[in-house]
């Protein structure tokens, strides 16, 4: 019985197969393939691993990326903070009839779409927007902070497109846990802070590991947020991508920049799943 | 007599319900006290509220004489092994078992020298790098049971730990956690809704219903003399009557079948009869007793736990009667006429 449907089969696959093929596998190996092209003086195309040592040579690049990394970590982490309380109260506080609703409420942001959240956060941020305008009204300040263009409203403009991706697995796998297991740990004697840090986060790494890779990944290749919040000091390394193709023509260098951020972003998860003690399937499910 | 616990006049409230009416008892010191009841009577919020996860309406709950007011779960001396056990899954046995003495900041030698040798009073010795989602159903069991007696509590409540296992395992645990209490000697609470578990197991029962305790008593006289109609309907098997009168010392069932029971100052609604109330064929010379003339209906095989279902002749009352697997009756077939006595003791007469 298992094997006869094999046409059936083949027919269901095709797609799938044919999807992955032309829009992940064609484009991935053309720009491998560009990436190694390099034009010399004289016109002509060589194979070259000119456009990747360009990236080590000119230390304005990895310098770049280095602060990308880096910054990625740390957004990474507040995402963590910032959503874990919220995670919780929705699925171990709050009766489930409010939560789910409550839930939905928090995917607003990603139905209205990147750009607009952004230009959002400007109208609230810039020197006479909402947030410096109310603060003056009642007295606070005189002058307005300058919070626009600046780390911190880069970061809140990360943080605000990236933590859903946090909180939804994270509630998955605070969804799962039964509640007497933070009974028991109580009747045994453990404190709240002991019950957090020796069941609540061992039983829901899977779920931070998995959110924090999502979020890690979306704020290294974000290119909105960087560029329009942080404005030109953001030295965020997808400009420098952008940049490479668009503004200076070099589509080799700008592939081979390309597949540096995903090799390197990815052995900076890899190295996260082993400190954390995960596996990519278990985290993946 | 010390009491290890006393609840008086315990109440809970959520809202308009009453999930705990005003019960009282005391648990004395190193019994297996069996509170016994239907799905939401109330028990298992009243095991909440003894292990401080509830806090009562009103009352008064003592551990050892003192007040368990406003005192959190993890400082009660007192311990709860789960209905599903709740094993932390991220640690293996050892860890588990070793929780809860971590939690009292004991020396490291101190820490291990217990839970090994928990572990080898319960029997999982070997076990203790396992982790707990490799272990069987009673091996996990016991972890459970380890990881709270290991912090020597007072008592030691249960709520339902039985009902996940298997019938063959369940029966096997009984006797184990029966004999584990008498060893260590620590008070036992258990909550079930299954009657033999709390029969053969306890030293005391309560049984429970719709918030109140109907009686407490042994298991022996719970079983042989109910208190009410709800226990005798609940405890054990029983051939339950609805009458409809009781005039000059005859009792008359609803389908009008008549019995005499002679010394009754009340007039009573219900009546029970438990199966190995009958006699099959009573001797002449048997006095004190009501014969009664049945038809078989049917045999119901079931081991030592045979039964006939017959049917009364006069009134037509279906009734169901204990078979004893011995030669005497070998021969009964359906359709047989049979007369049937019964103790004028043994019909249990109820108000309600």
């Amino acid at each position: 019985m298992m094997k006869k449907p094999r046409g059936t089969f083949y027919l269901l696959i095709t797609p799938v197969l044919l999807w992955l093929l032309a829009l992940l596998v064609i484009p991935h190996l053309d720009m491998l393939y560009r990436s190694f092209r390099f034009e010399t003086d004289d016109g002509l195309w060589v194979f070259s691993l000119n456009n990747y040592l360009a990236f080590f040579e000119d230390q304005i690049y990895w310098l770049t990326f280095v602060k990308t990394a880096l910054y990625s970590i740390g957004v990474t982490i507040l995402a963590f903070v910032v959503t874990f309380p919220v995670a919780f109260f929705l699925t171990k506080v709050v009766a489930k009839k409010y939560s789910s609703f409550m839930t939905l409420l928090l995917l607003i942001p990603i139905w209205i779409g990147e750009l607009v959240t952004v230009y959002g956060w400007m109208i609230l941020l810039r020197d006479n927007g909402v947030i410096n305008s109310f603060l003056i009204n009642i007295g606070l300040i005189e002058t307005p902070i300058v919070m626009l263009f600046t780390s911190f409203s880069m970061t809140v403009g990360l943080l605000y497109i990236s933590m859903l991706f946090m909180i939804v697995p994270m509630m998955s796998a605070l969804d799962s846990m039964d509640d007497s297991l933070i009974e028991a740990a109580s009747d045994l004697g453990a404190s709240k802070w002991t019950i957090f840090r020796q069941i609540i986060i061992p039983y829901t790494t899977p779920g931070i590991v998995s959110g924090g890779i999502i979020v890690f990944m979306l704020v290294i290749g974000d290119y909105v947020a960087p560029n329009i919040l942080g404005g030109k000091s953001s030295l965020w390394f997808t400009e420098q991508i952008y940049n490479k193709f668009l503004a200076s023509f070099n589509w080799s260098e700008g592939a081979a920049f390309g597949f540096l951020l995903l090799l390197l972003s990815s052995s900076i998860v890899w190295v996260a799943l082993k400190l954390s003690g995960q596996k990519l399937d278990k985290v993946g499910s | 007599m010390s009491y290890v616990l006393e609840i008086k006049n315990l109440t809970k409230k959520f809202g308009d319900f009453t999930a705990v009416d005003s019960v009282s008892f005391n648990v004395e010191d190193g019994g297996f006290f069996s509170i016994l009841g239907g799905s939401g009577c109330g028990k298992t919020t009243l095991l909440r509220m003894i292990s401080g996860f509830e806090e009562e309406t009103a009352g008064e709950l003592l551990i050892r004489g003192e007040s368990m007011k406003g005192i959190p779960p993890e400082r009660r001396p007192v311990n709860i092994v789960f209905q599903n056990l709740a094993l932390f899954p991220m640690m293996n046995v050892e860890k588990n078992v070793a929780f809860g003495l971590q939690r009292q900041r004991l020396p490291k030698s101190e820490v291990q020298s217990r839970v090994n040798e928990m572990l080898e009073r319960v029997g999982l010795v070997g076990f203790e790098k396992k982790k707990v989602t490799e272990l069987s159903g009673g091996q996990r069991q016991r972890v459970a049971i380890a990881r709270s007696l290991v912090l020597k509590p007072e008592i030691l409540l249960l709520d339902e730990p039985l009902g996940a296992l298997d019938r063959k395992l369940r029966e096997h645990m009984k006797v184990e956690l029966k004999v584990l209490q008498k060893e260590i000697g620590t008070t036992f609470i258990y909550i079930t809704h299954d009657q033999s578990e709390a029969l053969v197991m306890s030293d005391t029962v309560a049984v429970m219903n719709e918030g109140r305790f109907e009686q407490i008593d042994t298991p022996k006289s719970l079983y042989k003399n109910p208190q009410t109609s709800f226990v005798a309907g609940f405890v054990g098997e029983s051939n339950e009557f609805q009458l409809s009168s009781y005039e000059g010392g005859e009792l008359t069932t609803k389908n009008g079948c008549k019995l005499s029971k002679l010394d009754l100052d009340f007039k009573p609604k219900k009546l029970f009869i438990r199966p190995e109330a009958f006699i099959l064929n009573p001797s002449a010379d048997l006095s004190g007793i009501e014969r009664i003339d049945m038809q078989l209906k049917a045999i119901l095989f079931d081991g030592s736990n045979t039964k006939i279902s017959a049917s009364i002749k006069q009134g037509h009352e279906e009734v169901l009667i204990s078979l004893p697997q011995n030669a005497q009756f070998e021969d009964l077939r359906e359709g047989d006429d049979i007369l049937v006595g019964v103790h004028r003791d043994d019909l249990k007469c109820y108000k309600d």
